[in-house]
């Protein structure tokens, strides 16, 4: 599969988004992860202070400073006043205030009585560490589909606001950053179902219509395993019926018990060695295929949806692991299949 | 496939259903974390509630991705209450006792109206109205959207317009930041901070105190900015005490007899230990717990051991048990590779789900010992869109 004009792990910044539920976070901690494993320093950031990225990097809970968690992997957690710290010690030489005792206080108040303070302190970072190449690629946990917008889009909000002044040469190179396709992108998690399809086309429409910046790849995640083609699936139908489980429940009765005798009676009523449960095993393979089925109009709407030419990268449902670290490494080795790694 | 089941805790004289909830409670609080189908829980309950209940039913949803109208087929009723037209229960086979309405939130132009509400005069509300700073609050940020919904739902209820109100909470990075938000909302209106900030430009004196801090603001933001800032706080100023008072009574009402929550979880690792959270915290505050709805729940039959002994055959000898049996139905089950084929694939499946069903289980047991009340609902064919759909849903946890 193609990854477009410029690779996924080519660019520099990648905010990760979706509806809540879709495993975001699991997707971004796997991009990291590959991205890490191919040779690139990665930092990967939460920004909503869930705690759940170290659950899938499968480390102890993660503060503002980095930590590397494996080679070349570096994660941290963000924490808009402690942006704003060493935004100012960096950028402001003022060391003086920084130790200011209601800093704190005063922080909180104006981050939540400025709008868009918090969000420009966490996309600040993020371009920041960019602008000074501290990293090859920063993955960034981003907030979910119904919020993300207004976090992109703060530094171009704040840019109408604030004609003069610092935060206007701050957000101008922000903007710069984030507008050009090469070095940020947008990577949109969904799931097959009609709910996130939906919250998916329309936030790439808002993505595309209210800010500049590029969507990098769609991520259709928890693929459900197709169980037949079509003359598979015929051979199922045949077996659903009453004979069909008879035989079945009769050979497998014999296969199980270790005799592996066929069984000559033709007309062969229930037998002691007959396998009770075919039944249930046959419902679970008709509720798998009428799962994987209802999820593929939806597949489609998404594939209509889209715009030409967006790569759509699709990573399977995983049955043993959901969760954690080890859900982590096998998202990221699907998704470098996908991108023909 | 389909399995429900209502278990409830001995030593507890709880609801035992979400009818009799409904029937008692005037606020239904639907809330959980993102995905998990709490809006479609909330809509499912506030249309079984307008069938089988008598009276008028609202059911407001907050979130901004205008789910609940798709699936009660209205386009587009924004923050206007509007009735589910009869046909649509007609239409799914059902003649309701009572009637359904629903309403979404718009939060600009429920910042508005509050605006209005709490206005003192004309020139104050238009001036508010049109500050850049009040329009960028309310349309772009978000951060607002918690407190105007619960403000809404108080505003709905104390009109006695309705015997039964559902409420869908916000998609809040956390699901109790819209608990805190009637609260924080008064902390900010009454913090010395806010006096501090707006002061110099109400006396144009700075205090020695707070020089450095603006010689440092006008450095950043510049001074417009600042001006913009104090000038929105001190208009807001003046509508200081009806917002407080107001946020006071808003925490009233969610900690208050008449409401309860339905806590909406599936049994995923993460939504499950968020609503365990949520469920503690809860209980904790003092808030009534209705019941635990748990979504897209595996049937049991996943973890029946006759079953499982026949899947590993299947699994595993797929080939032996087809060469047999293929003969024996005849075709198109007599093509021994494809059956061989379909019976691994049958026997592998099951396998690969009865591991997530027995995590399921196990996460079910975990979070069960909370509430009193667990209603179940299975995994459905498709997601619901319809008011049907809705009806059948709420029938799965209605009694």
């Amino acid at each position: 599969m193609s990854a477009g004009p410029v690779g996924l792990l080519d660019r520099k910044l990648l905010f990760v988004t979706g509806k809540g539920g879709v495993g975001k976070t699991s997707v971004a901690s796997a991009i990291a992860m590959l991205a890490a494993s191919r040779g690139k320093r990665t930092l990967v950031c939460e920004v909503d202070a869930k705690g759940n990225l170290a659950d899938f990097l499968g480390v102890g809970p993660l503060r503002f400073q980095p930590t590397e968690v494996r080679k070349r992997l570096f994660a941290m957690s963000m924490d808009t006043e402690e942006s704003l710290k060493e935004y100012m010690r960096l950028n402001l030489k003022l060391p003086l205030l920084a130790k200011m005792g209601p800093l704190a206080r005063t922080f909180e108040f104006v981050a939540n009585a400025a709008p868009g303070v918090n969000e420009l302190l966490t996309v600040g970072k993020f371009t920041w560490e960019v602008r000074e190449r501290n990293y090859d690629l920063v993955v960034v946990d981003a907030s979910a589909t119904g919020h993300v917008v207004g976090q992109l889009a703060a530094p171009v909000a704040i840019n109408d606001l604030v004609k003069v002044g610092l935060v206007r040469s701050q957000t101008d190179w922000m903007i710069d950053i984030l507008t050009d396709a090469d070095t940020t992108g947008v990577v949109v998690v969904t799931v097959p179902e009609e709910m996130p399809v939906l919250e998916t086309l329309e936030l790439i429409e808002r993505l595309r219509g209210e800010t500049e910046i590029d969507v990098a790849s769609v991520v259709v995640n928890r693929v459900l395993p197709e169980l037949f083609g079509r003359a598979e699936e015929e051979v199922f139908e045949r077996l659903r019926k009453p004979d069909g489980v008879a035989a079945l429940s009769a050979r497998v009765g014999r296969v199980a018990a270790g005799t592996g005798a066929p069984d000559d009676v033709a007309d062969h009523d229930v037998a002691d060695d007959d396998a009770a449960g075919v039944d249930e095993v046959l419902d679970g393979a008709e509720l798998a295929v009428s799962l994987r089925r209802s999820r593929v109009p939806h597949l489609d709407r998404l594939r209509d949806g889209l715009p030409a030419g967006l790569p759509v990268l699709y990573l399977p449902y995983l049955f043993h692991r959901s969760h954690g670290v080890r859900a982590t490494a096998r998202i990221a080795e699907g998704l470098g299949e996908e991108l023909g790694f | 496939m389909a399995s429900r089941s209502i278990t409830e805790r001995s030593d507890v004289v709880a609801p035992a259903t979400i009818e009799q909830l409904c029937s008692a409670k005037e606020v239904v609080v639907s809330t959980g974390s993102g995905g998990v189908g709490k809006t479609t829980t909330a809509a499912a309950i506030g249309a079984s509630a307008a069938t089988h209940l008598g009276g008028k039913v609202l059911v407001l949803t907050v979130d901004p991705a205008k789910r609940l109208a798709n699936a009660l087929g209205l386009e587009r009723f924004g923050n206007v209450e509007t009735q589910v037209p009869a046909e649509a229960f007609t239409s799914a086979g059902v003649q309701p006792e009572g009637e359904l309405w629903a309403a979404m939130l718009d939060t600009k132009q429920s910042w508005d109206d509050l605006v209005r509400l709490h206005a003192p005069d004309a020139a104050t509300r238009d001036a508010i109205l049109v500050n850049p700073l009040y329009q960028n609050i309310t349309g772009k940020f978000v951060q607002s959207h918690d407190y105007v919904a619960m403000e809404r739902l108080y505003e709905i209820h104390t009109s006695g317009r309705y015997d039964l109100i559902v409420v869908d909470t916000p998609p809040t990075r956390n699901a109790v930041d819209f608990l805190d938000a009637p609260d924080r909302m008064a902390d900010f209106f009454s913090s010395r901070l806010l006096r501090w900030l707006i002061t110099p430009y109400r006396s144009r004196l700075v205090s020695f105190a707070s020089k450095p801090f603006y010689s440092v603001a006008d450095r950043i933001l510049g001074t417009q900015f600042l001006e913009d800032i104090a000038e929105f706080f001190m208009l807001f100023q003046t509508m200081y005490d009806g917002f407080v008072e107001r946020a006071r009574a808003v925490t009233t009402l969610l900690g208050g007899p008449q409401t309860t929550f339905v806590v909406v979880s599936t049994l995923e690792v993460a939504p499950a230990r968020e609503a365990e959270f949520f469920l503690k915290l809860l209980g904790e505050r003092g808030y009534h717990v209705g019941a635990l709805v748990l979504n897209k729940v595996l049937p049991e039959l996943f973890l029946d051991r006759d079953a499982t002994t026949v899947a590993k055959t299947l699994a595993h000898h797929s080939a032996e048990v087809a060469a047999d049996v293929g003969a024996r139905i005849g075709p198109p089950a007599d093509d021994e590779r494809l059956l061989t084929t379909v019976l691994g694939e049958v026997g592998e499946s099951f396998l690969n789900y009865q591991v997530v069903a027995r995590r399921e289980a196990e996460q079910r047991a975990e979070l069960a010992r909370i509430p009193q009340l667990t209603a179940t609902v299975p995994y459905f064919d498709d997601d619901i869109h319809s008011l049907g759909g809705l009806l059948r849903l709420g029938e799965r946890i209605w009694s």
